[in-house]
């Protein structure tokens, strides 16, 4: 029974910590209609600077600051956001899909650079012990389990209600109005650059600390798990969730996440033992089909972006 | 030292622009990036693969590691890769067009691109394989410059498939109704032009290229589940680079960030060859970002 539990609360303490990055793509896509695909670099970022502020010193790569937890988490948000403003400068005011190359590009650096720079990062072995939160508990798996669910919800909760907060905001209506036409709101006088570059930046640190989180959750990170396919699976949250909904953010990244670890139990119990690796390439290929088939059959998710003009009509 | 820089980025330059072409055609006539269109090299490679396995084995031909069966395997993957091209966008990429986001097609893409690519480690496992097991016995070109007979021929053979390419968007109907619809879709509908069926000969075409960029990578280094995923960025560099919907600017940007990347060798090795693309596209981006041949930003 607490085996059932902890795992529980390990299923959701993951499943949130893609949520909020998550939540960071819908305030891009979403919101600003930003098509990001360097998820994964920013990701990176994140987990690294983390590991690095918190860690304790070791000879074998550089960081090692020991630093509290929250701060290491802080420095991941504004270190993945200075990642999203240069990109961001150099790149939102050419044609929307420039940027999804330049940041796939981006997080395709980002990557090498972690494999390669050993001295930094560790290489391909990454970085191990770094401290998790409550680690006094960790002897009695349960509430270890349910305390660091306890935070990441509490995280979550936080960035969900501060997104809903600046949707609603006149910077949020500003933002969609540009999605929709951007010339009329430039006509209004709303720089599209100055708005795009913030929800990008902001989205971005999300992501930043959603890859913080994780580091943090599991103790170790390697440049293995910040690999294009990181970036297509929270896409894959967010378009099955619904686009333009906090609320389908976070749903599809609960729902994803649980197909994906599902998917992963099946094809290990159905495939013999030498083909596992393979097991894993078939759940990509069945998650990518998925993914089309949401695109075609129900291009709005399963809860979709509200309207959000259609009160006053109504009423008139 | 710089003979040798030139002859390596000529040869992997000529691949790249060779996928390119396709890359940026789709791209100047669909309007959207296609994250798949590096898969298609990759399927070429494995179709290639198993075609020249199912025909057999056969004595090289003269200083060359690979005898007639690879020949006839390549013109099999170019012909499958190019009608995998045209299912893709049956089943995917057309309905998604209906409903006009551009940007969505690029999401569909990329999913696609991560299915197709894991549907072959799936099929055949992520160790690389080779054509042949023949070494390849490098012949001296000049004094320092170094080069293996299958990267001649390779060259020939690429070269010889952009003339073609040329030639036919220059000289044939073919061509002058794709660089009609490119410009203008609606303009070219009005002057009668089957557009659907120029879209269904670009997809061909552009399949087929890439399938042959794969099989020559295939010669000239491994076939690996991952070889076009890894050429994606150089092409879009390249794309980028020779401006978005203009074949001879693909061949010259393919050039460009094959020799950047072999240049780039000696300075930070080997493992940072898909960065220098990214740079170099980045560098274009800024400066200008409509491309050297391109017409539109």
């Amino acid at each position: 029974m607490t085996g059932i539990l902890s795992y529980l609360c390990f299923f959701a303490t993951v499943a949130l910590i893609y949520g909020v990055a998550a939540l960071g793509l819908n305030l891009q896509w979403g919101g600003a209609g930003l098509f990001n695909v360097g998820v994964a670099g920013f990701a990176a970022v994140g987990a690294y600077v983390a590991a690095w502020l918190t860690a304790a010193p070791v000879a074998s790569h550089w960081g090692g600051f020991a630093l509290p937890i929250a701060l290491g988490w802080g420095g991941a948000m504004l270190a993945a956001a200075l990642v999203a403003a240069v990109v961001g400068m150099a790149t939102l005011r050419l044609r929307a899909d420039y940027l999804a190359i330049t940041t796939f590009g981006a997080a395709v650096t980002l990557q090498l650079l972690a494999l390669n720079l050993t001295t930094l990062t560790g290489g391909p072995f990454g970085i191990a012990f770094i401290p998790k939160p409550f680690e006094a508990l960790a002897s009695r798996p349960l509430a270890f389990g349910a305390a660091n669910l306890a935070l990441v919800a509490v995280v979550a909760a936080l960035v969900f209600w501060a997104l809903e907060r600046l949707t609603r905001s006149p910077w949020g209506r500003v933002l969609r109005a540009l999605r929709e036409d951007e010339a009329a709101a430039a006509a209004l006088g709303k720089s599209p650059d100055r708005f795009r570059l913030q929800a990008f930046v902001i989205g971005a640190a999300l992501m930043g600390l959603s890859g913080a989180m994780q580091a943090q959750f599991f103790g170790f990170i390697a440049p293995d798990n910040y690999l294009p396919v990181l970036t297509f699976q929270v896409w894959v949250m967010l378009v099955l969730g619904g686009a333009g909904n906090n609320r389908g953010a976070v749903l599809g990244a609960v729902v994803v996440w649980a197909l994906w670890a599902l998917s992963g139990t099946l094809f290990t119990g159905l495939l013999p033992s030498g083909w596992q690796a393979r097991g894993a390439a078939l759940r990509v290929v069945a998650i990518g089909v998925a993914l089309a088939l949401v695109l075609l059959l129900r291009p709005r998710g399963l809860i979709g972006e509200r309207a959000t003009v259609s009160r006053h009509v109504e009423e008139g | 030292m710089i003979g040798q820089i030139v002859i390596d980025g000529v040869t992997s330059g000529a691949m790249i622009g060779l996928g390119a072409i396709g890359l940026t055609l789709t791209y100047g006539l669909l309007r959207f990036a296609n994250f798949a269109h590096g898969e298609f090299a990759t399927w070429g490679a494995y179709v290639a693969l198993v075609a020249a396995g199912a025909l057999g084995t056969a004595a090289p031909i003269g200083p060359l590691t690979f005898g007639w069966p690879l020949i006839l395997a390549l013109i099999v993957g170019m012909a499958a890769v190019a009608l995998l091209a045209l299912a893709l966008d049956a089943v995917l990429f057309r309905r998604l067009r209906r409903h006009g986001n551009a940007i969505v097609l690029v999401i569909a893409s990329f999913g696609a691109s991560l299915a197709l690519r894991s549907a072959l480690e799936f099929g055949f496992g992520p160790e690389p394989f080779y054509y042949t097991r023949e070494i390849a016995m490098t012949l001296r070109l000049a004094p320092g410059v170094r080069a293996t007979a299958d990267q001649m021929v390779v060259l020939a053979v690429a070269v010889l498939l952009m003339l073609a390419m040329h030639l036919t968007m220059t000289r044939t109907p073919v061509g002058r109704a794709l660089r009609a619809v490119s410009e203008n879709p609606d303009l070219a509908r009005l002057a009668g032009i089957d557009t659907a069926r120029v879209v269904r000969v670009t997809w061909l075409m552009g399949g087929a290229l890439a399938a042959a960029a794969g099989v020559f990578l295939g010669v000239t280094v491994q076939v690996r589940p991952t070889m076009g995923f890894e050429l994606l960025l150089p092409l879009f560099a390249a794309a980028i680079l020779g401006g978005i919907g203009s074949v001879p600017g693909a061949m010259v940007g393919g050039l460009v960030i094959g020799i950047a990347e072999a240049a780039s060798v000696p300075l930070v090795g080997a493992q940072y060859r898909a960065a220098v693309a990214f740079v170099v596209m980045l560098a274009m981006l800024l400066v200008r970002p409509r491309g050297l041949f391109g017409t539109r930003e």
